[in-house]
């Protein structure tokens, strides 16, 4: 095989990463902030999928223009599920928060299962099959918007965390829990405000992921173990380090797709997480602890 | 009240020998249906007790407990088909398999200090990574998996395990008493309480001569040999088994929803949690059934919610306070 | 010879040195006092002396035996038994299974161990509560069943971090009594880091001051009271 076959899969596995990327950044959020592990993460971006295809069959418009509404809808999903729900578990044991978000992905597959059956759905987009060309280079249309709407988002999501009051109180929160609580910053608010803002990270890239591909119920687990993969690789509550490792599994994924046969692209990424976990567990661009 | 304290004993193997009484006369009451729910709760009340020794005693969340399962079932399986080596001698092959690969995971993992949810995730890894790796080994069936010989009606064959479900109902009634007891003995011995002092906290336990390490790779090699003895017998039971259904993630929380219901840590949990999950999802699916509808997912989406409210309501399980109601003592274990 | 040596012991944390090269030994069947204003480095010599965490240098030496950066579980088996300033019982076991773990040290069996954990209990006035949950424990009980466990798993040398802080003063009483014939009884070495001076005063045959980590007094109790250093750390810092 020539170099352009592989530049053209690294170029297609950095624009998928930053999609990806943007989808662990939620994690990454929502266990920087409120050291809760959200195991019901790719059960949330299914459901986002599952709506983004919905919106987009019923009103006929590109999912991309579904991006900021579903933000805002999993925003709220997001804001009620840890106000009324996890929340009441900060002070329990790990594995019951764990458990817990276990249990919601559960209802979460299984719900979208029988309301939506068993069946994969996707969209069609009339440039579903177009690409730019730069030489004997193809860029794909749907990946390239896809992933600079991902960077926007995010960009958008460093900047509320850099720049708003908001977002610096609730970064005082994630550095400091009782200096917080202490000069009453209301927690409970700012930490259901964090996990929203991770769901709706979700919620945008669940609008660009139906481009790349077709969602079924049964989707989340492993949405949720490659968000975890790249949150881990990237450093646990590392904001820009989930969008690196992003683009790094991404790229990886698909050369191995390339290299090795496309279904076992996916060990490729729980080999890495292996040898992460149990050679750098801060991550590989975390600080050592 | 004295009197009442000694007799709590005696009435605690009295219930034990009227609920075993019950479940040896069962077979040869139930129909087939409500023996196949039987079977599958009295699996899950096995391999619940299985993964409840690693969580429940020594506090190490293993969330791809279905790694041994599957192990179990691959094991025994293969050395069938590929060497003609009947269970007896198979599924003790397979257990020290699952056992070596519980240690090693253990080892890596503890050696290394990884807990907590980090643990979770490796377990979860290893899992997939299995799960994928099995799906590309074609001496093992691919992602089609593998087939046993199915045997027809009416045949009974011990030394192969082969035969219907009255034989693998007693077989995993078997197994089910004796996890029981060994998870008993266990528990009672220094083993257990090291393990409790483990689960309880880490740092005060090593401070009493506790060897951290050592308990908690044993822990992983009990549980993971305990786990694949239930893979290895629902691979005879079932004739056919696939890596996607062996090692899945879904598999690996199915087996840990009997103990979180039932009681984690306890040793009756994990039996009633399953027994509990086991009728209460047939007899939705049943319900639902009489009703005309066909709603896959429905019991999953039920086991779902009541695992969320379990945790949320009753954190330490059903067991606890039931026990407490019948009068069997509040840490009856 | 000593029962304990320490030697040159050091520990920092990202650049503070909470222990700064201290040296000192503690003879076999005695009681000493290791005393110093907050954040002096006492429990971080207890956690660097019992195997908690490593030193950056120095050396601690048990009975004449290298322990330096040993486990927490080796040195305890060495013979150190301790107890943690923020106490940690096993909530969820009972107060008899808490001793038990720390009586099987000394035994494999069970019923032996929990024969011994109950005299460890009546010796601690903790009989009475031996079929509750340790997490039913007041914070007073807590100290007592931290102080049962370290017991019972038989240590040479028993290191206590602030046992009788939040007691009343009968129960320190008590509690020093208990100190006191266990001493004399079995001859257990004793090194206690308590604030209640009441305490040090009556159990401790010799007191060593630690301030930023160094050794800056040491000698019978007396002595180190009128010892100018020791006033004016105490009065220069804040007094507990
Ligand atoms: N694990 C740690 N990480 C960082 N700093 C630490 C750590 N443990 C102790 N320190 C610091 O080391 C210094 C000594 O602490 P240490 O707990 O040993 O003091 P202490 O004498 O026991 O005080 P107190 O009387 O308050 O218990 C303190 O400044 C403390 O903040
Ligand atoms: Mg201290």
């Amino acid at each position: 095989m020539s170099w352009d076959v592989y530049a053209n899969v690294v170029i297609g596995g950095i624009l998928t990463g930053l999609v990806y990327g943007l989808m662990a950044l939620g994690l990454s959020v929502i266990f920087g902030v409120v050291r809760v592990v959200n195991f019901a993460h790719g059960e949330m971006m299914m459901v986002a999928m599952y709506l983004a295809v919905l919106g987009c069959g019923t009103w006929g418009v590109d999912p991309l223009w579904l991006m900021l509404p579903l933000a805002a809808l999993m925003f709220v999903l997001g804001y009620a599920l840890q106000s009324l729900l996890v929340h009441p578990f900060m002070t329990r044991p790990d594995h019951a928060q764990f458990m817990l978000l276990v249990a919601v992905g559960m209802i979460l597959t299984n719900g979208a299962l029988i309301l939506f059956g068993p069946d994969a759905r996707g969209v069609q987009v009339d440039y579903a099959l177009d690409s730019f060309e730069f030489g004997p280079l193809l860029i794909d249309k749907v990946r390239l918007y896809a992933a600079l709407a991902a960077l926007a988002v995010a960009a958008a999501l460093f900047g509320f965390f850099r720049l708003s009051a908001t977002g610096k109180a609730i970064r005082a929160c994630a550095d400091n829990y009782r200096g917080a609580l202490v000069v009453g910053l209301d927690v409970r608010r700012l930490f259901a405000l964090t996990f929203g803002c991770g769901t709706a990270c979700v919620g945008a890239a669940g609008a660009m992921l139906v481009l790349l591909g077709d969602v079924t119920p049964s989707l989340g687990p492993a949405y949720t173990l490659l968000a975890f993969v790249i949150v881990i690789v990237g450093g646990l509550g590392s904001m820009a380090g989930a969008l690196v490792a992003g683009v790094l599994i991404g790229v990886s994924e698909a050369l191995a797709g390339l290299i090795l046969v496309p279904s076992m692209k996916s060990m490729v990424s729980f080999g890495l997480l292996i040898l992460v976990l149990l050679f750098r567990p801060q991550g590989l661009l975390g600080r050592s602890a | 009240m004295n009197s009442l304290v000694s007799a709590l004993p005696g009435r605690r193997r009295a219930g034990l020998i009227l609920a075993l009484g019950l479940l040896l006369a069962a077979p040869w009451v139930a129909g087939p249906y409500l023996l196949s729910v039987l079977v599958l709760a009295l699996y899950y009340a096995y391999v619940g007790q299985a993964w409840n020794v690693m969580m429940g005693f020594a506090g190490q969340l293993s969330l791809g407990h279905a790694l041994y399962v599957g192990l179990g079932a691959y094991v025994s399986a293969t050395l069938y088909l590929h060497a003609g080596l009947g269970p007896w001698a198979g599924v003790p092959i397979a257990a020290a398999v699952s056992a070596a690969a519980g240690a090693v995971i253990g080892f890596l993992a503890f050696r290394f200090g990884i807990g907590g949810v980090y643990f979770a995730l490796l377990t979860i890894a290893f899992a997939e990574f299995t799960r994928i790796g099995f799906e590309h080994v074609d001496w093992l069936g691919g992602a089609g998996g593998l087939f046993l010989p199915v045997v027809e009606r009416g045949h009974l064959d011990i030394v192969d395990l082969r035969g219907g479900p009255r034989l693998f109902y007693y077989v995993l009634l078997a197994l089910t008493v004796a996890a029981l007891w060994l998870c008993h003995r266990l528990r009672t011995s220094r083993i257990g309480y090291y393990w409790l002092a483990i689960r309880e906290d880490p740092e005060a336990a090593q401070a009493l001569g506790i060897d951290l390490f050592r308990y908690r790779v044993l822990a992983a090699a009990i549980s993971a040999a305990m786990a694949s003895v239930a893979g290895s017998v629902a691979a005879f039971y079932y004739n056919s088994l696939t890596p996607a259904d062996s090692f899945g993630s879904a598999k690996s929380i199915e087996i840990i929803l009997g103990p979180l219901v039932g009681g984690l840590g306890t040793l009756i949990g994990p039996i009633l949690g399953a027994f509990v999950l086991t009728g209460l999802g047939e007899a939705l699916r049943a319900l639902l059934d009489v009703t005309g509808h066909q709603v896959p997912g429905a019991t999953q989406l039920f086991y779902g919610l009541v695992l969320l409210l379990v945790i949320k309501y009753l954190p330490g399980g059903i067991w606890p306070g039931l026990a407490r109601h019948l009068g069997l003592g509040n840490r009856v274990g | 010879m000593a029962l304990l040596e320490v030697a040159g012991l050091t520990k920092s944390f990202r650049g503070l040195k909470a222990v700064a090269g201290a040296s000192f030994t503690v003879e076999a069947g005695a009681i000493v006092g290791l005393i110093g204003p907050n954040g002096a480095g006492k429990t971080t010599c207890f956690n660097l002396i019992a195997g908690a965490i490593r030193p950056d240098a120095g050396t601690v030496t048990l009975d004449g035996r290298p322990i330096t950066g040993f486990s927490a579980d080796r040195a305890c088996r060495a013979g150190i038994g301790r107890t943690f300033q923020v106490v940690k019982p096993f909530v969820q076991l009972s107060v008899l299974d808490n001793v038990t773990v720390g009586a099987l040290r000394a035994t494999r069996d069970v019923a032996t161990a929990q024969r011994a954990a109950r005299q460890v209990l009546e010796l601690l006035h903790l009989d009475h509560k031996a079929g509750q949950l340790a997490g039913t424990l007041t914070l007073p009980e807590r100290k007592r069943l931290e102080v049962a466990r370290a017991l019972a798993t038989g240590p040479k040398l028993l290191l206590l971090d602030e046992v009788m802080a939040g007691l009343r003063p009968t129960e320190i009483d008590e509690m020093v009594a208990v100190f006191r014939t266990l001493n004399r009884e079995t001859g257990l070495t004793i090194l206690l880091v308590e604030h209640v001076m009441r305490a040090v005063m009556a159990l401790a045959g010799k007191i060593i001051v630690l301030h930023h980590g160094r050794i800056i007094a040491e000698g019978g109790p007396d002595q180190v009271v009128r010892d100018p250093a020791v006033l004016e750390c105490y009065l220069g810092g804040a007094p507990a």
